[in-house]
C-alpha cells in the first residue's frame, strides 16, 4: 500500500513565471520525507504538483515527470482525479466538511465518489480510519456529530483519517500543524510516525525541530530572491541535513542565520 | 487496489463535461433571454412602427403618440426622485450614521419591508386613501400657488392627478435608494472619518468632509437605479392616475406614463393596437436599459475605486 | 485629610457652555404643546399636529443651540434633525399601507366563504342587493389564490434550475473570462427591466411562437421568470462565493471530480443562503401585476391548467376589482374585496420573508459542539 515517488528535471510555472526550477529528487516508499527552506521558495507549490493540486489555480503548468513506482503522474491521458485518489493531501488549516458528520468527513472520500458501501464495511472502515489516525477513542461516541465541532488538533486528525479511508500510496502535508497548539502538535508528529508503516508521507514544515523529529530524509528549499525561481538546494538524510550540511546556504539556514 | 491505472476513462470524465455545459448553457440562456426580450419586442413592434399614420391611436403616427406619453412618464420620474432622493439619503444616513449600532439592523430591516409590499397593494393605497386625503392640499395649492404652471387650477376633487402618481411612486423607490446608499455609506473608510473626528469636527462636518465624497458616485448610481424603477412602475400610476392628455400642471387629471398605457390597454386590445403598445414597451425598455446601464457603469467604476483604498 | 474639593460642584471646563441634557426634552414639550395651540387654531388633525411640531422643535432646538454653543454645533444640530425626520417620513406611509390593509381588509377575509369560492356566477345584482339590503358580500379569492401559487410555481420551477447553473458557471467555472464578466453585467441590467416590460417580452414571444392572443398562465410564469431570474443568480453567486476554498481542495484532494463536489461540498455547504434568496425572490415575483396583466387575462373561475385558458392571480384581481368593480353603481363590495385580497398577498408575501430568515437559520451549516 506504499509507493515511491520519483521526480525528473521539474520545472513548475504559473502563466510565464518559473515558481520551481529543475528539482529532482527520489522519496522511498514507507518513508517521512520533509521539504523546508523560507516562505515563498515554493516547496508548498512543489509539494502540490505531487498530486496535481496545482491545477486548481489556473495558468499554473508543469514541465518535466514525477513518477509513482513509474507511471509519470503527467504521462498523456493521465486523470488528475485519479492521480488525487492515489496521493492524499492534508492542508494547512483542518478543513473538515461542515455539512457532515464525523463519520460522514471519514467516509467522505467514498461517498462523494458515489461508490457502494455496505453498512458494516462502512462501519469497519471508520473504525479503521480513526484508529489509525489515533481519534478513535476521542470521538467514538459522537460519530454523528458536526465534524466541526471538534477542537483544532481532533479537527485535524479527521482530515488526516479522511484522507487514509480513500487507502491512498502517498500522503501529502502540506504544514499540518501550522494552526495548531503544541500539544495537538505532539499528537500529529506522533501519528506521522505511525504512518509510515503503511504511507509513503511528505510533509512541508516551517518548524526545523518537527523536521528533525518526525522525518527521515530532508530536502531544503531555497530562493535567490524575490522574482527568482525556487530551487532544491540540498537532499539527504535528516541526521545529515541537520549536523553535516553539504552547501554553505543549507548550514546557515538549519543554524538559525538566515530566513 | 495497489496496481490501480492512473488513466481510467468514461462515466467520471463525462460527468464534468455534462455539467460544466449545463453551467456553461445556464449562463448563455440569460443572455438569450436578454437579447430574445430586445429582438421579440422588435419583431411585434415593427408592424406598428411603419404603419401608416392614420392607422394609429390619434391618427397621427406613432411618435406623436407616443412623445406626450414619454414625457409623462419622465415627469413622475422626476416627481418620485425629487422627493424620494433626499429623503433616502436621509434615512440611508440616520441608519449608518445616526442611529444607535444596536438598532441599526433592525431599522434597515423596517425600511426594506417598504420594499417588500407589492406594488398593487401601493396603488390601491394610492387610489383609495392618499388622493382622498391630499386633495384639499391641492385645492390650497391651486388658489394660493395657482400662478405658478405646475400649480395651475381647478385643482382635481378627487386627487388622482401626476403628483400623487409621483408620490406613491417616491415611496417604491425610496427603499431601493436607502439600501444602496446605506451599503455605500458604511464602506467609509474608517480612518477618514476618524481624521476628520479627531481635528475635531462635528459629526455633520465629519459626514460632509468623509462621507459625502466618498460616497458621490454610488449615491448617484443609486438613485438612477430609482430613476429606472420609477420610469417602469406600472400600478401606482395606472391605479392613481386618471389620465388624459398631457398638461403642465400636476394637480389637474391629465397625463399619462408608458407601462400604466401599456397595462390599461393592452388586455383588451387587438390587431394594430397590440403592436403599437409593444412598440410602446420597447421605447420603455431601450430607455430604462440606458438608465440601468449607465448606473451600473458608474457602480463598476466605483468598485474598482474603492478597492485601491 | 483636608478638603481640597469644591464645595460646590462647578461644571467641567469641558461641559461649559453647553444646553443642559434635559434642554432636548424641555424643547420637544413645548414643541407639542404649542403645536397643539396652533392646530387648535386651523383645525386639528393628528397627522398635521405631528409635522408642526417637528418644525417648532427643529426651530427651537436649533436657535437655542445656535445662542448656547455657537453656529458649527447649530448646523450639526440641524442636520441630525433632518435626519431622524426624514426617517419619520419614510416610516409614514409603511404605517399607512399596513394600517389602511389591516382595517379595509379585515372585514373582506373574514367574511365567510372568501377563501374557498371563485369569483364565478357573481355578478353585480348580488353586490347591488348585499348594499341594499346589508347582506353578506359573495364571492373570493380561491382562483386568484390558486392562480398566484400555480404561475408562481412554474415561475420558481423554471428559474431555479437556471439561476443556480448560471451563478454556478460564474464561481466554479467563470474564471473572471469575457463571457463571465459579460453575464454578470446582463444580469445586473436584467434586475432593472421594468416587470411590463418583461410581461409583453412572453406575451410577444408566444403571439410569435404559438399564434396571437396566446395568454394562459404559462405565458405568465414565462414573464415572471425572466424577473426572477436575475434576483435568483445574485443571491446564490454571493453564497457560493463565501464557501471556502479550503472545502473545495480538501474533496479534489480525496479524488472527487469537480462537479461531484460542486453538488456534494459546495451547493449542502452555501443551500440555506441559496434558498432563502431563492425564497426572497419568489416573494419579490409573488405580488408582481403588470406582467400577468398583460399575459395571463382575467378569470372569474377556477382554472388549473397553467398551459390553456385565462388565469386569476391576486394581484390581477386586486387591479380589476378597485379599477372595474363588479357593480359599478355598488363599487363597496367590491373594494371589499380587493383590500381582502391585499391583505391575503401581504400576508403571503411577509410569510415568504420570514421563512427566508428562518431558512437561512435553519439550514446553516452547524458548527456547536
Amino acid at each position: 500500500m506504499s509507493k515511491r515517488i520519483d521526480v525528473k528535471d521539474l520545472n513548475v510555472y504559473y502563466g510565464d513565471f518559473l515558481a520551481v526550477e529543475d528539482v529532482n529528487i527520489n522519496i522511498e516508499a514507507k518513508s517521512v520525507t520533509a521539504f523546508i527552506g523560507p516562505s515563498g521558495c515554493g516547496k508548498s507549490t512543489f509539494l502540490r504538483t505531487l498530486n496535481r493540486m496545482h491545477e486548481v489555480l489556473p495558468g499554473a503548468r508543469v514541465e518535466g515527470e514525477v513518477l509513482l513506482d513509474g507511471d509519470n503522474l503527467y504521462g498523456h491521458g493521465v486523470d488528475p482525479v485519479s492521480v488525487r485518489a492515489q496521493i492524499g493531501m492534508v492542508f494547512q488549516r483542518p478543513n473538515p466538511f461542515p455539512t457532515m458528520s464525523i463519520r460522514d468527513n471519514v467516509l467522505a472520500g467514498v461517498k462523494l465518489n458515489n461508490k457502494k458501501i455496505t453498512k458494516g464495511a462502512a462501519d469497519a472502515l471508520v473504525e479503521k480510519s480513526l484508529l489509525g489516525a489515533n481519534l478513535w477513542n476521542e470521538v467514538k461516541d459522537r460519530l454523528d456529530k458536526p465534524g466541526s465541532g471538534l477542537s483544532g488538533g481532533q479537527q485535524q486528525r479527521l482530515c488526516i483519517a479522511r484522507a487514509i479511508a480513500v487507502e491512498p500510496q502517498v500522503i501529502l502535508m502540506d504544514e499540518p500543524c501550522s494552526a495548531l497548539d503544541p500539544i495537538s502538535t505532539l499528537a500529529i508528529e506522533d501519528l506521522i510516525n505511525e504512518l509510515k508503516d503503511q504511507f509513503t508521507v511528505v510533509i512541508v514544515t516551517h518548524n526545523m525541530q518537527q523536521a528533525a523529529r518526525v522525518s527521515d530524509k530532508t530536502a531544503f528549499f531555497n530562493i535567490a530572491g524575490t522574482g527568482k525561481p525556487g530551487k532544491l538546494i540540498e537532499f539527504g538524510d535528516t541526521h545529515s541535513i541537520f549536523s553535516n550540511p553539504s552547501q554553505k546556504a543549507t548550514e546557515d539556514y538549519v543554524s538559525g542565520r538566515f530566513g | 487496489m495497489t496496481n490501480t491505472p492512473l488513466t481510467t476513462q468514461g462515466a467520471g470524465r463525462t460527468g464534468d463535461k455534462v455539467f460544466s455545459g449545463a453551467a456553461l448553457a445556464a449562463g448563455c440562456l440569460i443572455l438569450a433571454v436578454l437579447f430574445g426580450v430586445a429582438l421579440f419586442l422588435v419583431v411585434q413592434a415593427l408592424p406598428a412602427l411603419v404603419a401608416p399614420p392614420d392607422k394609429i391611436q390619434g391618427g397621427h403616427g406613432f411618435f406623436a403618440y407616443i412623445g406626450p406619453i414619454v414625457v409623462g412618464t419622465l415627469i413622475a420620474a422626476v416627481i418620485a426622485l425629487v422627493i424620494a432622493t433626499p429623503i433616502a439619503i436621509g434615512v440611508a444616513l440616520f441608519i449608518s450614521h445616526f442611529a444607535p449600532r444596536r438598532l441599526a439592523s433592525g431599522l434597515g430591516y423596517v425600511v426594506d419591508l417598504l420594499a417588500a409590499i407589492p406594488s398593487v397593494v401601493y396603488g390601491a393605497w394610492g387610489a383609495a386613501f392618499l388622493a382622498k386625503e391630499i386633495a384639499p392640499a391641492y385645492e390650497w395649492m391651486a388658489s394660493n400657488l395657482g400662478w405658478l404652471p405646475i400649480f395651475q387650477g381647478p385643482a382635481s376633487a378627487t386627487g388622482k392627478t401626476i403628483l400623487t402618481a409621483g408620490i406613491v411612486l417616491s415611496v417604491m423607490v425610496l427603499p431601493i435608494i436607502t439600501s444602496i446608499s446605506r451599503e455605500i455609506f458604511l464602506q467609509t473608510p474608517k480612518l477618514h472619518e476618524e481624521a476628520a473626528l479627531a481635528l475635531g469636527a462635528t459629526r455633520w462636518e465629519m459626514i460632509r468632509m468623509a462621507v459625502f465624497p466618498f460616497a458621490r458616485p454610488g449615491v448617484i448610481s443609486a438613485v438612477m437605479l430609482g430613476l429606472g424603477r420609477a420610469l417602469g412602475e406600472t400600478m401606482a400610476v395606472a391605479l392613481v392616475l386618471s389620465s388624459g392628455a398631457l398638461t403642465a400642471s400636476l394637480i389637474q387629471s391629465g397625463n399619462q406614463t408608458i407601462a400604466a398605457e401599456i397595462a390599461l390597454n393592452f388586455p383588451e386590445a387587438s390587431g394594430l393596437k397590440v403592436n403599437t403598445l409593444i412598440a410602446a414597451g420597447l421605447v420603455l425598455f431601450v430607455i430604462t436599459l440606458g438608465v440601468n446601464m449607465v448606473a451600473r457603469w458608474i457602480i463598476t467604476k466605483h468598485k474598482e475605486f474603492s478597492g485601491a483604498n | 485629610m483636608t478638603a481640597t474639593a469644591p464645595v460646590a460642584r462647578k461644571r467641567s471646563a469641558f461641559t461649559k457652555g453647553q444646553l443642559p441634557k434635559a434642554a432636548p426634552y424641555v424643547i420637544l414639550a413645548a414643541a407639542l404643546v404649542v403645536g397643539a395651540a396652533v392646530m387648535a387654531l386651523i383645525g386639528f388633525n393628528p397627522f398635521g399636529w405631528g409635522i408642526v411640531s417637528a418644525i417648532l422643535f427643529t426651530i427651537g432646538l436649533v436657535s437655542l443651540t445656535g445662542i448656547t454653543e455657537g453656529a458649527r454645533k447649530a448646523k450639526d444640530k440641524l442636520a441630525t434633525c433632518l435626519v431622524v425626520g426624514s426617517f419619520l417620513i419614510a416610516l409614514l406611509p409603511l404605517v399607512s399601507v399596513i394600517w389602511t390593509v389591516l382595517s379595509s381588509g379585515i372585514p373582506g377575509l373574514l367574511t365567510p366563504g372568501f377563501l374557498t369560492t371563485s369569483m364565478n356566477g357573481v355578478t353585480g345584482t348580488f353586490d347591488n342587493k348585499s348594499v341594499e339590503e346589508g347582506t353578506k358580500v359573495l364571492g373570493g379569492v380561491y382562483h386568484a389564490l390558486m392562480g398566484t401559487l400555480q404561475i408562481t410555481l412554474v415561475a420558481t420551477i423554471i428559474s431555479v434550475p437556471v439561476g443556480l447553473l448560471t451563478a454556478v458557471y460564474l464561481v466554479e467555472y467563470g474564471n473572471d473570462r469575457a463571457l463571465a464578466r459579460a453575464i454578470t453585467f446582463f444580469v445586473d441590467v436584467m434586475t432593472g427591466i421594468p416587470s411590463i416590460v418583461a410581461g409583453l417580452f412572453s406575451a410577444a414571444f408566444f403571439f410569435a411562437l404559438v399564434g396571437p392572443g396566446t395568454k394562459t398562465g404559462a405565458v405568465a410564469a414565462v414573464a415572471l421568470s425572466v424577473l426572477m431570474i436575475p434576483v435568483v443568480v445574485r443571491s446564490s453567486e454571493e453564497m457560493l462565493k463565501i464557501v471556502p476554498n479550503e472545502l473545495r481542495e480538501a474533496a479534489y484532494a480525496l479524488g472527487v471530480r469537480k462537479w461531484r463536489t460542486i453538488l456534494k461540498v459546495v451547493i449542502p455547504t452555501a443551500i440555506s443562503g441559496i434558498a432563502s434568496g431563492v425564497t426572497l425572490a419568489i416573494a419579490r415575483v409573488i405580488g408582481e401585476t403588470a406582467p400577468i396583466l398583460v399575459t395571463a387575462g382575467f378569470a372569474t373561475t377556477i382554472n388549473n391548467n397553467v398551459f390553456g385558458g385565462w388565469m386569476a392571480s391576486l394581484p390581477t384581481f386586486i387591479y380589476t376589482q378597485i379599477l372595474n368593480p363588479t357593480s359599478p353603481s355598488n363599487p363597496e363590495p367590491s373594494a371589499q374585496r380587493a383590500w381582502g385580497a391585499a391583505l391575503v398577498l401581504i400576508i403571503l408575501v411577509m410569510l415568504l420573508n420570514l421563512v427566508a430568515r428562518l431558512v437561512a437559520r435553519v439550514f446553516a451549516p452547524k458548527t456547536g459542539r
